[in-house]
């Protein structure tokens, strides 16, 4: 069972490319505000994510998630549900 | 915090490509002359990007009827079809609707766009998941937003995706409703019908296709690109629109179960907004008997829209994947888009600059939408204003 940490760290790694150069980001970074990744940079993300995580990531997640974090516990909730553990 | 403030960003994108000269996204046609040409800023130009893709808008029959309908039935019908009732005219033409596709029901919605929200939102509740292309347009994304299905995206054209996703959903797949397009508007590229059929058949789910760029363009008798691959009972839902091909305005939904009339019920994009004015069913219903009687209509279509893509690629543009009435130039900035767009209307060729993020994969796109109503000599004239903006490397050199 993947924990929340694992996911956090899968996210953040996956998110640096996508962010500008030299960024750092952290686990409370706003995606769009810290980070400025416009719509397209978020959905292209979310491609790599769901082929590293081997998994679908519905878009309706998107609506409540602003950071890294928030997208690892997005994540960790649709994993769970998937195992039917929630 | 103004009301208006969260657009600054908007705003400042806007000005950027604002200055004196004329704006992509406030074009006004000031004349119309013809299906295929009309007059902006007092040049006399070309129109190749209006998605007429028939030419009916100027066509004498559908103008007489229309002409006629505004004389007996008035302007428009000031209501929606539940609370005022339906003209005889959405009725009939529902039922040459069901006639021409051989389908139990259709229903008639007042814009291509409120069909998608009245059907998709409405099929597509909160318990539903729905796997819809990623190159589907803004509707499709709006009304799976509206019915609060689970909305999963599959990379476009990708059929291995796709399935990969209906696996991933164990049982949930046979309840899935997958969504796509016949000609994608952006690219103007084909669905792989047939091997999402295929998908379909072994995993389950629902099909919905949006012709709306592909109805009176493909198929033996103009039914669409269903028909035109032989799967056309396999397609759960055929949507469409009156806006493009049949040149007037309105949307359609067709189905073989005539259980979707209950819709009509349920559906509140249908229930709660004006039904189409009766001049513009008058004109569809014209139109609709052209595109049954006139199959030349369609040939004359694809010989332009292959005249024109030949043209472009040999001139040395990368264009969209194949030869549709839908050309889309790929462009390397919003900037030389931009640049490239203003010269068209110079040389008298009006077409669309679309910029990310309406684009997919964030290119910028300069797209051309051919008609059967061009003559070889438009077509050409198109492809020479293209041209001429080519240095002699294959750069764009308008504007340098």
């Amino acid at each position: 069972m993947i924990t929340e940490e694992a996911i956090l760290e899968k996210v953040m790694e996956i998110i640096e490319p996508f962010a500008p150069s030299g960024m750092v980001i952290k686990p409370n970074s706003d995606l769009t505000g810290d980070l400025g990744m416009e719509s397209i940079k978020v959905m292209d993300m979310l491609w790599v994510l769901e082929d590293e995580l081997k998994m679908s990531i519905p878009l309706n997640i998107l609506m409540d998630v602003h950071t890294p974090d928030q997208l690892a516990h997005a994540i960790l909730t649709l994993t769970e549900r998937k195992n039917g553990t929630v | 915090m103004g009301l208006f403030d969260k657009f600054g960003k908007l705003a400042a994108e806007r000005a950027s490509l604002c200055d004196t000269q004329i704006h992509p996204f406030g074009i006004r046609i000031d004349e119309m002359y013809s299906p295929t040409e009309g007059c902006i800023e007092g040049q006399r130009v070309i129109l190749a990007g209006t998605n007429n893709y028939l030419g009916l808008t100027f066509d004498p029959a559908s103008i007489k009827a229309a002409q006629r309908s505004l004389a007996l039935e008035g302007t428009g019908t000031t209501g929606s079809r539940m609370a005022n009732g339906s003209y005889a005219g959405h009725s009939a033409l529902e039922e040459e609707l069901v006639d021409f596709l051989g389908r139990s029901s259709v229903i008639v919605f007042s814009t291509g766009y409120v069909a998608n929200l009245a059907v998709i939102g409405t099929l597509a509740g909160s318990r539903e998941v729905v796997l819809l292309d990623a190159d589907c347009h803004a509707s499709i994304y709006d009304a799976c937003k509206l019915g609060g299905a689970e909305i999963i995206r599959f990379r476009h054209n990708d059929v291995a995706d796709l399935e990969r996703r209906m696996v991933r959903l164990g049982e949930r797949a046979r309840e899935a409703i997958i969504l796509v397009e016949g000609i994608y508007s952006m690219l103007g590229d084909q669905a792989p019908l047939r091997e999402i059929v295929e998908v379909k058949r072994r995993l389950g789910g629902y099909l919905l296709v949006d012709e709306a760029h592909s109805f009176g363009v493909l198929g033996a008798n103009g039914r669409g690109l269903a028909e035109e691959l032989g799967v056309d009972s396999e397609v759960d839902i055929l949507l469409g629109t009156f806006s493009k091909s049949l040149g007037a305005v309105g949307g359609f939904a067709a189905c073989h179960d005539a259980q979707m009339d209950l819709l009509r019920y349920a559906s509140r994009p249908y229930i709660f907004t004006a039904s189409p004015a009766p001049s513009a069913i008058a004109s569809v219903r014209t139109a609709l008997a052209a595109i049954k009687e006139r199959p030349e209509l369609r040939h004359q279509l694809w010989s332009n829209a292959r005249r024109l893509y030949q043209g472009l690629a040999e001139s040395g543009y990368q264009l969209g994947p194949q030869a549709s009435p839908v050309i889309a130039v790929m462009l390397e900035s919003p900037q030389e888009g931009l640049t490239v767009w203003r010269a068209l209307i110079e040389r008298g060729v009006y077409v669309n600059l679309v910029l990310p993020p309406a684009t997919p994969g964030a290119v910028t796109l300069v797209r051309c939408s051919v008609s059967a109503a061009h003559t070889p000599e438009q077509i050409d004239r198109i492809i020479e204003a293209f041209a001429s903006l080519r240095g002699a490397m294959g750069q764009v050199t308008a504007g340098a």
